[in-house]
């Protein structure tokens, strides 16, 4: 494994802990935190600080070295958490992952705002009495005695000795003398073993020859060194690799003779110290520079190691932190690109599974016959291979949910405002590019409904509300889709301003008569924005027609409901992955399409009667009692200029986000089937009014229709909108 | 002028030449993925006139571009007979509809002639060279400036 792919690894390591870290501080925040809670936390913060030492991130290394020190103060009960430290905590971690982010970078960097944070850090500490910085520690005589037995020297077998002598297994002897910084520099020895005993029998014994005398004794550094005996079949390559980064302090050499002897049998050892297995001598009194007691023992103790040096380290990194990875379910770490491509070839065999299905149809295949069945059953694990490969991909909305409270945190401060969010269904699963595209939105979001929802306390307690406001951030899986709901207990839209203020930007004429639902939609015309006072958080000019294009581009929905004096609620709703969806094939002027299966309400073979026409060339579909509008696909999509419809054509019924319901006037439909989506985009460029494409069984390219761009357009210019498909195109273009 | 830097490290350059609108093209064989038979391909609207559409390339929807009409030399009646190259530009894979493919040239370097500055009705920015084929003569194109316009705006 190369340094890039393990650094690549302690990135993804990162992640999952200050997502551990964030849930602790969290569930620390709202009180019902146990001290399991706080020793994640701790461990979380410990175990970037190890690995980020292994890696020479000194900045993280320094940082987490003293966010380490103040979450043991608490932990230990010697330090309470007020409102501030709980604060501190918070930024703390905030900037941990900034920390992370710009190690990830490669830039040495450091945040803006770590610097007051760390000194706040250091403050606790030196409050508390506790050597907060990595200065060399004063020898403490009473914690060497409070601890006599931190410095024994043991031997301990952890396998049982029968277990030697397998058949071509080698015995090799290691000394290990990593040096005064080993534990500095983050790494366990107790980790090394780990490995060393997934290749085969270890015995190892701690040589404490290098012990100084109490007086200048520094329990931050490694004094001791260690001489293992390892029987293996692996070869010294293998060996040293288990040490990695120590190699240089490793030295291997591969022990003749026979196996099965165990210890007497062994050479003298390289080493001043004649320990070459010992049995746990118990020796109370530090050793000092004097060597060890060599007391040869035919056995190891296999009694559990008193791990010699980590006391000195646990001073500093106590007890709980025994592993240094929070313990966690075993996880499959894969290479996205690899799933990717598992997902592109399952999408090629649906593809293939519907040429198969094309050609034996037109074979003229009996229904009823075997072959008819079993191509069903391939039809069914094909779509289960695919849904089992997209589960791959789908991640819980968890993380990003929590990047949120850390946006809530920057902009309640900026604002002085006094805000909550509350999380709901942070497990459900997404698929994972979904989950990093809603970021931005999201966010945006998140900081309007801060901004603009959420009243100031004062106002709030006015008017009879808690002072404090809450949001409520929720997902959930909605039939097929996911649901992501944003609700403040703000003020609601202020109408009369959203409405002032379209007729200010020309959005709107100013005696256009407009329903609430309508008024409030208009915050999501390009161009608007509310912010009656600019704060440099939103008001930007980027307003919510970005958030609404960019859930758009996902093939998502957004919409807005809101009450004045209770709040407002905006509701995003996605499919479950971008990679397939449900369609229905339609022919239009000799092209074939599909249009998403998800808008539509139904397709209906309209009679002659019920097709009335309205101005010049609109028409409306008279339908159980309500009159919609007909919108003719071929002349909205420039694929004939008459836009008119081979006779006996079918309407297909969509409904919009908004609940407008439009008719699409196509020549004909076939059938409804799953279809793999292509992006136009990569090799050509997005096309106002179709969404992708897709390959249809006959392998022929079929575009796939954006329905919300197509109804937005219609409301923007009325039905039969044929004639102004240059001014859709300008408009829809300057849109994307 | 805009020739390729890497040009200038080689002795001689490989180049895929092909008639289209009657003229006769080259291309960087690096930069040629494939050539393929005309398939029919899917309309897009509101495209180009010079992109005809795009067809499935082995599960990649490609566009294809039919390079006479974007190079001013008259549309071209897309038959059976016609050839598509298929190239790589930047990130895109585009297909590019033409005649007919002639052959390999190994041009050296200090052949290849620079395009001189041309009048009115020749695009010279889709030429980045020329080369000599015997009595005739090819013109190297450049294939990011033969890009329609509506591809350009994802490049």
């Amino acid at each position: 494994m190369s340094a890039d792919n393990l650094k690549a690894l302690f990135f993804v390591e990162c992640e999952e802990l200050l997502e551990a870290l964030g849930e602790g501080l969290q569930s620390m925040e709202s009180g019902d935190a146990d001290s399991e809670t706080l020793h994640s936390i701790f461990r979380a913060v410990h175990s970037i600080k190890g690995t980020a030492g292994a890696f020479g991130f000194n900045t993280l290394v320094t940082f987490t070295h003293h966010f380490e020190t103040v979450l043991d103060l608490i932990r230990s009960d010697q330090m309470g958490v007020d409102a501030e430290a709980m604060r501190l905590l918070f930024r703390a971690s905030d900037i941990l992952s900034d920390l992370v982010e710009l190690a990830r970078e490669g830039d040495g960097g450091r945040p803006d705002a770590m610097d007051s944070v760390l000194e706040s850090l250091i403050e606790i500490s030196r409050n508390h009495g506790e050597e907060g910085a990595a200065a060399p520690a004063p020898p403490a005589l009473e914690e060497v005695e409070a601890e006599p037995l931190a410095f024994e020297p043991l031997a301990f077998d952890p396998t049982s000795l029968e277990a030697l002598a397998v058949d071509g297994a080698l015995r090799y002897h290691l000394r290990f003398d990593p040096g005064p910084d080993f534990f500095r520099n983050g790494h366990d020895f107790d980790r090394l073993v780990l490995e060393l005993e997934k290749m085969g029998t270890v015995t190892c014994a701690a040589d404490p020859a290098a012990m100084p005398a109490l007086d200048g004794f520094d329990p931050e550094l490694c004094h001791l060194a260690w001489d293992i005996e390892i029987e293996t079949e692996a070869t010294e390559a293998e060996i040293l690799d288990a040490f990695m980064f120590l190699e240089e302090f490793c030295k291997v050499t591969e022990l003749t003779g026979d196996a099965g002897g165990g210890l007497p049998g062994l050479p003298p050892l390289p080493d001043p110290g004649p320990v070459a297995e010992e049995a746990a001598k118990p020796d109370p009194v530090p050793v000092a520079a004097a060597p060890a007691d060599p007391a040869p023992g035919p056995a190891p103790d296999p009694a559990p190691a008193a791990k010699p040096a980590r006391a000195a380290e646990e001073k500093a990194a106590p007890p709980a932190a025994t592993g240094t990875v929070a313990p966690k379910q075993p996880m499959l770490r894969v290479d996205p690109e690899r799933v990717d491509r598992l997902i592109n070839t399952v999408g090629e065999l649906i593809i293939n599974q519907a040429v198969i299905s094309q050609r034996i149809v037109e074979a003229g295949f009996d229904t009823n016959s075997d072959l008819m069945g079993d191509l069903d059953d391939f039809q069914h694990l094909a779509r289960e291979i695919q849904e089992g490969v997209m589960a791959i991909r789908a991640q819980p909305v968890k993380p990003l949910f929590q990047r949120m409270q850390r946006i809530v945190r920057e902009t309640v401060d900026q604002l002085g405002k006094d805000v909550q969010l509350v999380t709901e269904g942070e497990n459900t699963e997404v698929d994972k590019t979904l989950v990093e595209r809603l970021a931005d939105p999201l966010t945006h979001m998140i900081r309007n409904a801060v901004d603009h929802g959420i009243e100031k306390p004062e106002i709030r307690s006015r008017a009879g509300k808690p002072e404090r406001g809450t949001i409520r951030l929720t997902a959930a899986h909605r039939s097929g889709h996911v649901q992501i709901e944003i609700a403040d207990d703000g003020a609601g839209v202020n109408r009369p301003r959203v409405f002032e203020k379209a007729v200010e930007n020309g959005l709107i004429p100013a005696d256009a008569k407009l329903t609430d639902s309508e008024i409030d939609n208009l915050l999501f015309m390009p161009g608007f924005s509310t912010a009656a006072e600019v704060t440099n958080l939103s008001g930007r000019g980027v307003g919510m027609d970005v958030v609404k294009t960019s859930i758009s581009a996902l093939g998502g929905r957004v919409a807005i409901s809101s009450r004045p004096g209770k709040g407002t609620i905006f509701t995003i709703s996605m499919p479950l992955t971008l990679a397939v969806m449900d369609g229905m094939v339609v022919h239009i002027c000799g092209e074939t399409m599909v249009v998403p299966l998800a808008s539509i309400v139904e397709t209906i073979r309209p009679k002659a009667k019920d097709v009335k026409s309205i101005g010049r060339d609109g028409r409306l579909l008279f339908i159980r009692g309500t009159y919609v509008p007909i919108v003719s696909l071929s002349a909205m999509l420039g694929l004939s200029r008459s836009g008119e419809e081979a006779e006996g054509g079918v309407f297909v019924l969509v409904r919009s986000e908004q609940d407008d319901l439009v008719a699409l006037a196509v020549d004909d439909i076939s059938d409804q089937r799953q279809v793999v989506i292509k992006s136009l985009e990569g090799n050509y460029g997005a096309i106002p009014g179709i969404s992708a494409a897709t390959i249809l069984g006959d392998g022929r390219v079929a575009l796939i229709i954006d329905t919300e761009a197509i109804l937005s357009q219609v409301r923007r210019v009325g039905p039969d909108a044929g004639q102004q498909k240059e001014t859709f195109y300008e408009q829809a273009s300057a849109l994307g | 002028m805009n020739r390729p830097a890497h040009w200038d490290e080689c002795d001689s350059i490989e180049f895929v030449s092909f008639m289209a609108g009657g003229q006769s093209f080259c291309i960087e064989i690096t930069q040629i993925r494939e050539i393929r038979r005309w398939t029919p391909v899917t309309a897009l609207p509101h495209a180009d006139k010079a992109v005809l559409g795009v067809i499935n390339l082995r599960g990649m929807v490609i566009p294809i571009v039919d390079l006479a009409e974007q190079l001013g030399l008259g549309t071209s009646e897309a038959s059976m007979r016609h050839v598509v190259i298929v190239v790589a530009i930047g990130t895109q894979t585009v297909g590019l509809l033409v005649d007919s493919v002639s052959e390999i040239l190994a041009v050296p370097v200090d052949t290849i002639c620079e395009a001189p500055p041309m009048s009115k009705g020749v695009d010279s920015d889709c030429i980045i060279g020329l080369v000599s084929v015997e009595e005739d003569m090819s013109r190297v194109l450049a294939l990011d400036a033969v890009l329609p316009r509506a591809l350009e705006e994802v490049a």
